[in-house]
């Protein structure tokens, strides 16, 4: 397993020379989605934790990073950790909050904390610039050895993070921990009952899962150089929860194959209309009526059919 | 010292009084069987002692201490372990991993973020041995919802023995299996070890007189009767709402 690994980071890291520069900004957004619908597949997929807010710590992430990089400090290091440590934070409160709930509940009371959040983006024009945005965020450069303005540089810094990001989250949904969210999406009585403080297990999931979307969020304001309500809106929070459908809900991988695929789509399809949200919808009733299980878990029915 | 203390304990739901002043005191190594028609409130008094239920009246003691206010987890903590009436497994977990994460609850090994769970050995070590000593280790890597429903009982006895408890309750472990089955689960119930308390629901009247050393009979949540199994026989009380007056 480590082997495939390897050789998987290693085609990752030689691709971008075979690639123009065009096709590398593809990949490296895929890779930060990536990131991000991994994170929402860690409360979403092994502790059975539904969110349509999830974009909430993504955006907290970014308009940090932005709102410090703009207006304050623009030093990688410095913006980097605090945005990382504001999506936690902002994961920490919410979590207090929408844990309280279950099932169709919880996914309301998100969506309802992550448009608390939007609202405030759209509305304090003086801080946020309200619908314009907040333009002109510099690739990082300040605090580090090299600039990363080239967008090559660039991929290999989001690829680190990435490569991180699969080694942390496959440890930790192997570790007891993770074996118990497990546990706890299947029969949460049971887990109360074996000893497991199932609220505490969900917590820190859900801490956790805020924190990889802030990682996700930072990379993506240095990727556009701009951050506007959007990043926050219900749009990015559905997309992320379509990648890890698409991909396989619980399976450590499936939400990068989500996201490869979703980004590919938004991007090939926005060459020829404007309406790609109409087209995320049709994937979506697609793949809930076809592939409900994901396509890593079809791949691998396939795959022992045929063995 | 009693094991396990129940004093004075009701709660209603609705308009129903489901328990009404529930006492009782089970010494170390009693198999105490409860016995009831339906709707007597023997659920009700499992949930409220393994902590699923509040209740609003009443004190619930383990080994001496006032554990009333403590959530499930934390009386599970304490050595406390049940089984469910409606089997509550992991249907998409094999039954190895079930296992693991029961002996796992009981670990401190169960708040390890960054370690995989195969870093610790003695967790699957013990799984195994008790998936042995049960007669279901060559089943271990069976997805547990595709295992037969005698089976799946047979799962959450072992569940509830591998989180280390010291008071077992298990609610009606017989429900639903055949005579056979039924022996089966009979025979394993006596094979706990003696130092193990054991609280049993049971609806077969003569498996449950066979294997208690004392048997409390509910009523429309109150305790109707209690004493040995020779006793509760002849008691006319029992007799009458077992087979007597017909009850709503």
């Amino acid at each position: 397993m480590i082997l495939r690994a390897g050789a998987a980071v290693g085609a990752l890291a030689v691709l971008p020379l075979a690639l123009s520069s065009y096709q590398v900004d593809l990949l490296t957004k895929m890779l930060i989605f990536a990131i991000f619908a991994m994170s929402l597949n860690l409360s979403l997929g092994y502790a059975g934790l539904p969110s349509l807010g999830h974009a909430a710590y993504f955006g907290v992430g970014a308009y940090t990073v932005g709102l410090l990089a703009v207006r304050v400090w623009n030093n990688f290091w410095v913006d980097m950790a605090c945005g990382l440590v504001a999506a936690a934070v902002a994961a920490a409160l919410f979590g207090l909050l929408a844990l309280r709930a279950e099932g169709s509940y919880l996914l309301m009371i998100t969506l309802a904390l992550a448009q608390v959040l939007w609202g405030i983006a759209f509305g304090w024009r003086r801080l946020t610039g309200g619908d314009d945005g907040l333009p002109g965020i510099p690739r990082p450069a300040e605090g580090l050895p090299l600039s990363l303005a080239d967008g090559r540089r660039f991929y290999y810094l989001v690829l680190v993070c990435f490569v991180a990001s699969v080694a942390v989250l496959a440890l930790v949904t192997r570790s007891p921990f993770g074996r118990a969210l497990v546990g706890i999406r299947e029969s949460a009585r049971r887990m109360e009952v074996l000893g497991y403080d199932t609220w505490r297990y969900k917590y820190v999931a859900f801490v956790l899962a805020g924190l990889f979307a802030g990682l996700a969020g930072n990379l993506f304001v240095y990727y556009n150089g701009f951050v506007s309500p959007a990043y926050l809106s219900i749009v990015f929070s559905a997309a992320a929860l379509i990648m890890v459908i698409l991909g396989g809900a619980g399976t450590l991988l499936g939400p990068v194959l989500g996201s490869a695929v979703i980004v590919y789509l938004e991007n090939a399809v926005s060459a020829y209309t404007q309406r790609w949200l109409l087209v995320l919808g049709l994937v979506y009733v697609a793949v809930t009526l076809f592939v409900p299980e994901g396509l890593v878990r079809l791949l691998r029915r396939r795959k022992d059919q045929a063995a | 010292m009693s094991t396990l203390e129940v004093q004075g304990l009701g709660h209603d739901f609705g308009g129903l009084r489901a328990l009404d002043d529930v006492t009782l005191d089970v010494p170390p190594g009693e198999r105490l069987a409860i016995l009831g028609p339906n709707g007597a409130g023997k659920t009700t008094l499992f949930n409220a002692i393994t902590g699923l239920l509040r209740p609003a009246r009443g004190r619930i003691r383990l080994h001496g201490e006032d554990v009333t206010r403590l959530g499930p987890h934390a009386r599970a903590q304490r050595g406390l372990g049940r089984t469910f009436q409606i089997t509550t497994l992991f249907p998409d977990l094999s039954v190895l991993d079930s296992v693991l994460l029961a002996v796992q609850g009981a670990d401190p090994a169960r708040f390890a973020l960054l370690r995989p769970q195969t870093a610790f050995p003695h967790l699957r070590a013990r799984a195994l041995a008790l998936l042995t000593e049960w007669g279901l280790a060559e089943r271990r890597n069976v997805t547990t919802r595709l295992l037969s429903y005698g089976e799946q009982r047979q799962v959450e006895l072992i569940l509830a023995l591998a989180a280390g408890s010291r008071v077992l309750l298990l609610d009606e472990p017989t429900a639903g299996l055949s005579p056979a089955e039924t022996a089966q689960v009979a025979a394993t119930i006596r094979r706990l070890p003696r130092d193990l308390t054991v609280l049993f629901i049971e609806h077969d009247m003569d498996v449950a007189l066979d294997l208690a050393d004392r048997v409390l009979v509910l009523h429309q949540g109150r305790v109707l009767a209690g004493g040995t199994p020779d006793e509760i026989r002849k008691d006319p009380r029992v007799a009458e709402i077992y087979l007597g007056t017909p009850h709503a």
